[in-house]
């Protein structure tokens, strides 16, 4: 661990404010908005490939991940009447108001292919929201990691070049998770692959943001963000190693290994969320990489 | 969106915002020398915003019973007590003693140094909080300063952590995020803000921003001269990382013994580069779930073979 | 189209079309945002007003919307202020239109346990049946066979934060019905300062003005907080500071003030006069002094009596003495072959003296003639004097011996002032000092509050008089008073030995009759030698039409003093059962007097108290929930006190006059009228005055005729019949013969043809035109600012400012010229109004027999002293010394170093009864039982005892709670913990406080041991916003005898970490300590040897 220099501080107080917003609605946001916008592609895969449970029921879970989300989103607003405000402008300098029209976008295509598909009614448009919701899935998946990359939170906005792929792993691997959960074995080998590839992928983009982060990774390895990123990566790693190795034969394996990779994108975001709010806490991240990119000893 | 949109040197920030023929920019010079801590500024800003009562217990900081800026305090005097040099402890230690940023008691003599600063919302040149706003409700106005509108904030939360002075915050009670407007109803009218109004030694100091940077130096220099220790302006340089403050100060300590971080950098300097990983990650996600379906086909087919 | 403006009404729209693609500003504006309008535009008017809060008086701007007050901001106009505010007078809005304010009377009955609702015209009806009981059941005609036509069961407290105008009215009432128990916090506060610079200089009132700081070239702040308790004054040191002058903080803690000095001199509370006599030492034996100054303005070369003896000769007191009745006997203490009445202090001290010499003032003593080489009453007109100041007997050199012993040796150990840091305020202040330079003093209560406070002040004098600063700009000594009236409800005295404009109150004397009276208090030289005037035309206004010459202007209406009848006085005659009926006007004794739990006690005696407040504050509610409820030693069941509570106007809602700590008289106009039940005490003083009267009207008693004589012809308007405040200035102010109003106390005439209800203030009603509301703004006139409100005297900004150019009317130096004679046209000119006879030649020699005014020499600056000089020695005026000598304080933790065997000063006030226990002092045993020293002083964030502050969210949040400053080494000693609890314990009671540890408090050494101190900022009570214990509760009353100040800027104190006891337990703590220190009510009084 990097040694903590001295430095004085107003009386301990934080420099910053940590975000004011519930983990349960923001983190669990960050989680379905990624299951919502990996499974949509997936779907399309899926139907692609003549997939069709695995289509149908991610294309379901989709829509009920993104509604889910909307509803956290303004249930976390302190004035939740005004959520119309979030479409009043559109600003490129802020990833709300960009994944709000994201959203805007994609819940209607979620929405319109999970209905057709379940109602087995208008084919055409039905192929046609299919597709467009796979369009802007992968953006739904990963525009939040620039929604918490865009704050003067340190282990947030230390890692901003890393969190967008540590989020699309964990996307993917929710919903490799979800499709093992839900689809028949012959179906499910994609997701069996996805899910080994997000682990990896998740433990490598995992490893990258912590060595940016320098001594502000702390913050990812202690308390209970270190506790929910250690978990995430057991969870990811025995759920993508069973469905690899189990997948395919035991419908029970499957279904275990799905939960775990679900519970491990959980644990990820939650983690990541608990670190940001770490990080606000102690002014030493903030004043310390300061100095340092200043080149300058803190004041002692 | 050009650079300096977002960071680094911007001559016109109301220009750019759309406010054709705009009045000079305004701001606060703060000089913490002059400041005598007697939180007129805390009292007349609530007065004039109707502010609600921020709590009622002793803080132990000095006399700083206000903490920090929030969402019910727009102005917050800083206390520290120091001695200077940090006098080598004359007595041991008693234990229990004072968590006041104190050593041992200064030797007799020893130069004793009481530091306070009004702080305020340094209405960047960059401000994270306007850029984040998702709802438009804070905006830059004419004057170059950045307020919220209350009656457009839905309380989404995200310029809280977006503001790298930890100035705004949400009021648990309304639900909006609340800081310093500069007064901004009473511009529009001529008038100066309330604080700077009160403040009995001029420490507050409001005026065209280009007038009090040329002031602040000239103080500066002087103070220097006189072997003031320690003087140095804060947030008054346009390279900063957030393009300069309209708010700035002079303090007599590094930034973080007063609370105030010592390089801020205003969070959407990197954005594009944020966008651009972030449609790299997409497209790998994208990627990442097509090479799943094509690996276990390709597999298949070999062990059909 | 529709869409089109629906469209345009969607900021994203706009962000398209507009110059604002970003969205970050223009485009994202509401339709609120740009209809945006400050309330401070939209008011229907200004209303010009001042501060209610402290003496500085800033000027204040009220907003008015819909008869409501919206708003409440700094005047920019105002020289004092130039627009700005402290905490304090910016919460103003909140003071006066919060929750905190009651709007209805209430009433709580004998032996009740609730408030009752009372309607405002029964409750003003039994008021005033209650006084004319009460009066008539206490009345004296006379006492031990003298006339003292009075009553002491009625009293009265409070005037400091109200009108001038309301104490006019308060005093005049309460004379003409013969109470004498009229006091005010300007007692508690100030009144040493009276005592102090009106035996020095001539008049009571600071010597110069705020905004005069700013050319001092030094500035030493000593018993004063200034940057906390007067911030907005404070920028005048700033722009002093800014100028390059030295500031200098003498202070036992490190404040807000010091923090903002060139120099911090931490100092053991008690021993400034040990500190000002060092520096007045170094003055006289380094020749520091500004001889030519000296020699021309001051007595210094005056010749003393043969008969004086120094505290040098005597061990520690001067010649005089009376052991036994504890005063002095000033005859020894005169000049030689005269004496001078004091222009201010105690006249009666030379009574018989001055009335034997009027008597025979033709011809005098054997003796005389011969010593003066001419007979006569020049005899009067000065003493023999050595200017070569080497008489051994001449004043300069009675000071050289007197502070030959005040060495840096002795500051040392008497201050705990490093002998390098006192050389350092030495070489400050004398090469800041004389004829290029001067250096400005400024104190408050830290020096006023000690049983020897006028002394303090005393010291100051002498020494700005030897460094010449007095009369100059950037010199001077300035008085920092701390309620928005204070100097007015000392000028106007609601105060028991005042009358107005300083005259005595007349004590009882068999055959006294107003020739007696006059003859007893005028001096034959200078302004004071029209008392007889100033007296008539009082008389007249008091009295109008009844007064005569025959009847001796009803002189004998006025009630009589037999003694000391100060406001503690006053509660130990409750306590005593005598006085039986007291008013609280806008003052909180259960908080903010010394002693608090006899105060209460006292309360608790009375038939009925009357109290005029804002917010139920402690005075109030003390029989329902007072500290003594909680420990047990009173029921509320058993309190026989009936409590009238009368809701009280705020200054924006009624006309009037504040006086300011400048001697400003500033107007203040009503915005608003006040709401429901609350009226002004202008209208309080007077319907109650109107009812008395109406009562009294056909009484045929003889003691209700001064009442039916008293003229209270006040017209009213409005629909609350609010008293016309600007007729009662015009009062104060004076009418000729003519009715026309008089221009200056010049015109005033001895034979009943004026009417002048306070001399000092006539002029500023000159014209017919009320000069306090003069408000020309600071940027249209000078830094005097003579044209902003009105100065007494007669419009003077700085006092003896002839003092200015040198004894042949020109400028010391071109640097420091403000006033000088100006030969071509044979005046005074310059700056300021000359505060001198306009047209007398500098050369000019009054001729023998001359008397008044015209015995004033050309070259006397000092024109209300019997002798026309500064005052270093004092032959007369003070109780307790010619000269200012160090005593420890009542309760200390040594034996004075200068005078072992007399460490207390021996005509200090003490009251020696249970609950008002002394400490051992010294080396005494038991001292060790209380072994701190403790000092009690203000926040910027409160106001005294809290009233006008703790009700205040905005500022209780600032300093919610009491705490007790302490050293890192006092907390180790004790074992005490930063913000943790403290109980600190006198032998009167024990409180407790957060605990704050700070290298701010230093640790001092004196007499060789380390001496820690204790300071405790005095705002709280039980009531309000935010409570806690009040630090008055240890106090003890132990009195200055001049001014009758208590004793509680320095007392000694023990410590211990934890919360006080609650209940019964709290009591036996404090007995249990004055057990272990075995304490009787012997303690605390002198051991002779």
């Amino acid at each position: 661990m990097v040694p903590r220099a001295e430095f004085r501080s107003y009386y301990g107080r934080p420099v910053i404010k940590a975000p004011s917003w519930s983990a349960r609605d923001i983190a669990g946001y960050f989680f379905l908005g990624g299951l919502a916008g990996a499974g949509s592609v997936l779907a399309a895969g899926a139907q692609l490939t003549g997939r069709t449970t695995l289509a149908t029921s991610l294309k379901v879970s989709s829509l009920a991940a993104v509604s889910l989300s909307a509803a956290a989103l303004i249930n976390d607003l302190g004035r939740p009447a005004r959520f119309t405000h979030m479409l009043r402008v559109l600003k490129p300098t802020s990833p709300m108001s960009v994944g709000s029209w994201l959203l805007g976008g994609y819940g209607p295509m979620a929405g319109a292919a999970a209905l057709c598909a379940v109602a087995g009614r208008l084919p055409r448009a039905g192929a046609a929201a299919t597709a467009a919701a796979a369009a802007l899935g992968p953006a739904v998946a990963t525009y939040t990691a620039v929604l918490a990359a865009d704050t003067a939170v340190p282990a947030w906005h230390g890692a901003h070049r890393e969190l967008p792929y540590l989020f699309a792993a964990s996307a993917t691997a929710a919903a490799a998770g979800m499709a093992l959960v839900v689809a028949p074995p012959r179906e499910s080998a994609p997701a069996r692959c996805a899910a080994v590839l997000a682990a990896v992928a998740d433990a490598a983009a995992t490893r990258a943001a912590e060595r940016r982060l320098g001594m502000v990774a702390e913050t990812y390895r202690e308390g209970r963000a270190g506790r929910l990123l250690r978990a995430a990566e057991l969870l990811l790693g025995g759920g993508a190693a069973a469905a690899a190795l189990a997948g395919h034969r035991s419908r029970g394996a499957a279904v275990a290994a799905g939960l775990a990779l679900l519970a491990g994108s959980a644990c990820t975001r939650f983690g990541v969320f608990a670190a940001g709010l770490a990080s606000a806490r102690d002014p030493a991240y903030t004043v310390l990489p300061q100095r340092a990119t200043q080149g300058r000893p803190p004041a002692e | 969106m050009t650079d300096s949109l977002l960071s680094g040197p911007e001559p016109d920030p109301a220009g750019d915002a759309g406010h054709a023929g705009a009045p000079p920019r305004v701001g606060f010079f703060t000089d913490t020398s002059v400041c005598i801590g007697c939180k007129a500024c805390e009292v007349a800003c609530k007065e004039w915003n109707a502010i609600p009562e921020d709590g009622l217990s002793l803080t132990g900081m000095s006399y700083d019973n206000t903490v920090s800026l929030g969402a019910s305090t727009w102005r917050h005097v800083a206390f520290i007590e120091q001695s200077v040099p940090p006098s080598a402890p004359p007595v041991p230690a008693p234990e229990g003693r004072t968590e006041l940023p104190l050593a041992g008691e200064a030797p007799a003599g020893g130069d004793l140094r009481w530091l306070m600063s009004s702080d305020v919302c340094k209405h960047c040149t960059h401000a994270a909080c306007l850029d984040v706003c998702p709802t438009g409700s804070i905006f830059r106005t004419e004057f170059g300063t950045v307020v919220v509108q209350e009656d457009i904030c839905n309380g989404c939360g995200y310029c809280v952590p977006a503001c790298p002075y930890g100035v705004i915050d949400q009021r648990p009670s309304d639900g909006r995020a609340f800081k310093c407007t500069l007064c901004y109803d009473r511009l529009g009218a001529g008038q100066e803000p309330a604080c700077a109004k009160a403040c009995p030694t001029e420490s507050i100091q409001f005026g065209p921003l280009d007038e009090l940077r040329a002031r602040a130096a000239l103080r500066v220099g002087q103070l220097q001269a006189a072997g003031v220790a320690g003087a140095r302006l804060y947030g008054h340089d346009p390279g900063d990382g957030v393009g300069g403050d309209a708010a700035f100060f002079l303090l007599l300590d590094e930034p973080e013994v007063y609370g105030l971080p010592p390089d801020p950098v205003v969070t959407t300097r990197d954005l594009p580069a944020m966008w651009r990983h972030a449609g790299a990650a997409a497209l790998s996600l994208a990627g990442g779930l097509a090479l799943s379906f094509a690996l276990p086909a390709m597999l298949r087919r070999t062990v059909r073979r | 189209m529709g869409v089109r403006r629906l469209l345009r009404g969607w900021p994203a729209y706009r962000q398209l079309t507009g110059g604002d693609p970003l969205g970050r500003g223009r485009a994202a504006m509401s339709g609120r945002t740009e209809a945006l309008r400050p309330r401070t535009d939209t008011a229907d008017r200004v209303v010009a007003s001042v501060c209610p809060y402290c003496a500085v008086g800033c000027g204040q701007q009220v907003y008015v919307k819909d008869e409501r007050v919206v708003q409440i901001e700094g005047d920019p106009a105002s020289p004092v202020s130039r627009g700005r505010l402290c905490p304090k007078g910016a919460a103003t809005l909140q003071l006066t239109t919060g929750p905190a304010r009651h709007h209805e009377v209430l009433y709580r009955r004998p032996y009740g346990t609730e408030w009752e609702r009372l309607d405002l015209d029964t409750a003003m009806d039994m008021i005033a049946e209650r006084v004319i009981e009460l009066r008539r059941a206490t009345w004296e005609w006379e006492a031990d066979g003298r006339r003292v036509a009075r009553t002491l069961g009625i009293a009265s407290l409070g005037g400091a934060t109200l009108d001038n105008e309301e104490n006019y009215l308060i005093k005049k009432l309460l004379t003409g019905l013969g109470v004498v128990q009229v006091e005010n916090q300007a007692r508690v506060c100030h009144s040493s300062t009276v005592a102090g610079l009106g035996t020095s200089f001539g008049r009571g009132g600071a010597t110069t003005f705020m905004q005069d700081l700013q050319h001092a070239d030094c500035i030493v702040i000593e018993g004063s907080n200034f940057a906390e308790a007067h911030p907005v004054g404070f920028q005048w040191v700033m722009e002093a500071k800014a100028r390059g002058a030295k500031i200098i903080h003498v202070d036992p803690r490190f404040t807000r003030t010091s923090a903002l000095c060139d120099l911090h001199v931490p100092i053991r509370a008690g021993t400034d006069i040990a500190f000002l006599g060092g520096l007045i030492h170094h003055v006289l034996t380094e020749e520091k002094d500004f001889r030519e100054y000296v020699l021309a303005y001051t007595n210094a070369a005056t010749l003393v009596s043969e008969d004086f003896r120094d505290t040098e000769d005597l061990d520690g007191v001067f010649s005089g003495l009376d052991e036994a009745e504890r005063r002095y006997d000033p005859a020894s203490w005169q000049y030689e072959g005269t004496d001078v009445q004091a222009p201010a202090g105690d006249v009666e001290q030379l009574r018989d003296q001055r009335l034997r010499d009027a008597a025979s003032s033709s011809h005098p003593p054997p003796g005389h003639a011969e010593t003066h080489g001419a007979g006569g009453p020049q005899a009067h007109a000065g003493a023999p004097s050595d200017p070569t100041l080497r008489h051994p007997r001449c004043v300069y050199q009675i000071l050289k011996r007197h502070y030959a012993r005040y060495t840096p040796e002795m500051v040392e150990r008497t201050c705990g002032v490093p002998r390098e840091t006192f050389a350092e305020v030495c070489r400050a202040l004398t090469e800041n000092s004389g004829r290029e330079r001067t250096s400005a003093f400024v104190y408050a209560v830290g020096w006023t509050q000690h049983s020897t406070g006028s002394q303090y002040i005393r010291a100051a004098s002498v020494l700005q008089l030897l460094l010449g600063n007095i009369g100059r700009p950037g010199g001077g000594i300035q008085a920092l008073r701390g309620h928005a009236s204070i100097q007015g409800s000392s000028d106007i005295p609601t105060l028991f030995n005042l009358l107005p404009g300083y005259l005595p109150m007349p004590h009882a004397h068999t055959h006294e009759d107003l020739d007696t009276f006059v003859a007893a208090s005028r001096t034959d030289k200078g302004f004071w030698g029209e008392m007889r005037a100033y007296t008539v035309s009082l008389l007249k206004a008091y009295y109008g039409d009844a007064a005569t010459p025959a009847n001796d202007f009803c002189f004998g209406h006025l009630p009589r003093l037999t003694g000391s009848h100060s406001t503690y006085d006053t509660v130990l005659a409750q306590l005593d059962g005598v006085c039986k009926g007291y008013f609280l006007m806008g003052e909180n004794p259960a908080v903010g007097s010394a002693n608090t739990r006899l105060q209460r006690l006292g309360m608790a005696r009375l038939d009925w108290l009357v109290v005029r407040d804002f917010s139920l504050i402690e005075s109030a509610t003390w029989w329902q929930d007072g500290p003594e409820i909680e420990t047990g030693e009173l029921r509320t069941e058993d309190i026989g006190t009936e409590v009238f509570f009368l809701p009280a106007a705020s200054h924006t809602e009624k006309s009037g006059s504040f006086t300011n700590t400048n001697r400003w008289l500033q107007w203040h106009h009503a915005a608003v009228e006040p709401q429901g039940d609350a009226r002004s005490d202008l209208w309080f003083m007077y319907h109650l005055g109107r009812r008395i009267k109406e009562k009294l009207a056909a009484s045929t008693d003889p003691m209700d005729r001064m009442v039916q004589d008293l003229t209270w012809d006040y017209p009213v308007a409005g629909p609350l019949q609010e008293p016309v405040a600007a007729a009662v200035l015009a009062e104060i102010n004076g009418h000729g013969p003519d009715g026309a109003p008089l221009s200056t106390y010049t015109e005033l005439k001895d034979d009943g043809s004026t009417r002048c209800g306070c001399w000092i203030y006539c002029g500023v009603f000159a014209d017919g035109v009320n000069q306090a509301a003069r408000r020309t703004p600071h940027t249209e006139q000078d830094w005097v600012a003579a044209r902003w409100a009105w100065s007494w005297p007669a419009n003077r900004r700085i006092l003896y400012n002839r003092a200015s150019a040198a004894p042949d009317g020109t400028p010391w130096s071109a640097r420091k010229a403000y006033v000088w004679w100006d030969a071509d046209h044979g005046r005074w000119t310059g700056r300021d109004v000359p505060d001198f006879i306009p047209d007398r030649a500098p050369d000019h020699v009054p001729p023998p027999g001359a008397t008044g005014p015209d015995a004033l020499r050309g070259d006397d600056p000092f024109i209300m002293q019997a002798d026309g000089k500064g005052w270093l020695y004092a032959p007369s005026g003070l109780h307790d010394g010619p000269l200012p000598t160090h005593y420890e304080p009542q309760d200390s933790p040594f034996t004075s170093a200068l005078h072992p065997g007399r460490s207390r000063s021996p005509t200090r006030q003490l009251y020696v009864r249970e609950g008002n226990r002394y400490h051992p002092s010294g080396d005494e045993p038991g001292a060790g039982v209380y072994p701190y020293v403790l000092t009690t002083y203000r926040l910027t964030e409160h106001f005294t005892a809290g009233g006008m502050s703790r009700w205040s969210p905005y500022l209780a949040e600032l300093q919610p709670e009491l705490f007790c400053e302490v050293s890192p080494r006092l907390a180790a000693e004790r074992g005490l913990e930063h913000s943790g609890w403290a109980t600190i314990i006198t032998a009167r009671n024990a409180i407790e406080a957060r605990v704050a540890v700070t290298d701010r408090m230093r640790t001092l050494t004196v007499h060789g041991r380390p001496v820690h101190q204790i300071g405790l900022p005095f705002h709280w009570g039980p009531n309000g916003v935010v409570t806690g214990d009040a630090p008055n509760e240890l106090v003890a009353i132990a009195l200055d005898p001049n001014s009758h100040i208590q004793e509680d800027k320095a007392l000694t104190a023990d410590i211990r970490p934890g919360r006080r006891p609650r209940g019964p337990a709290l009591p036996r703590l404090v007995a249990d300590y004055r057990r272990r220190a075995g304490i009787t009510e012997h303690t605390g009084e002198d051991q002779r040897p």
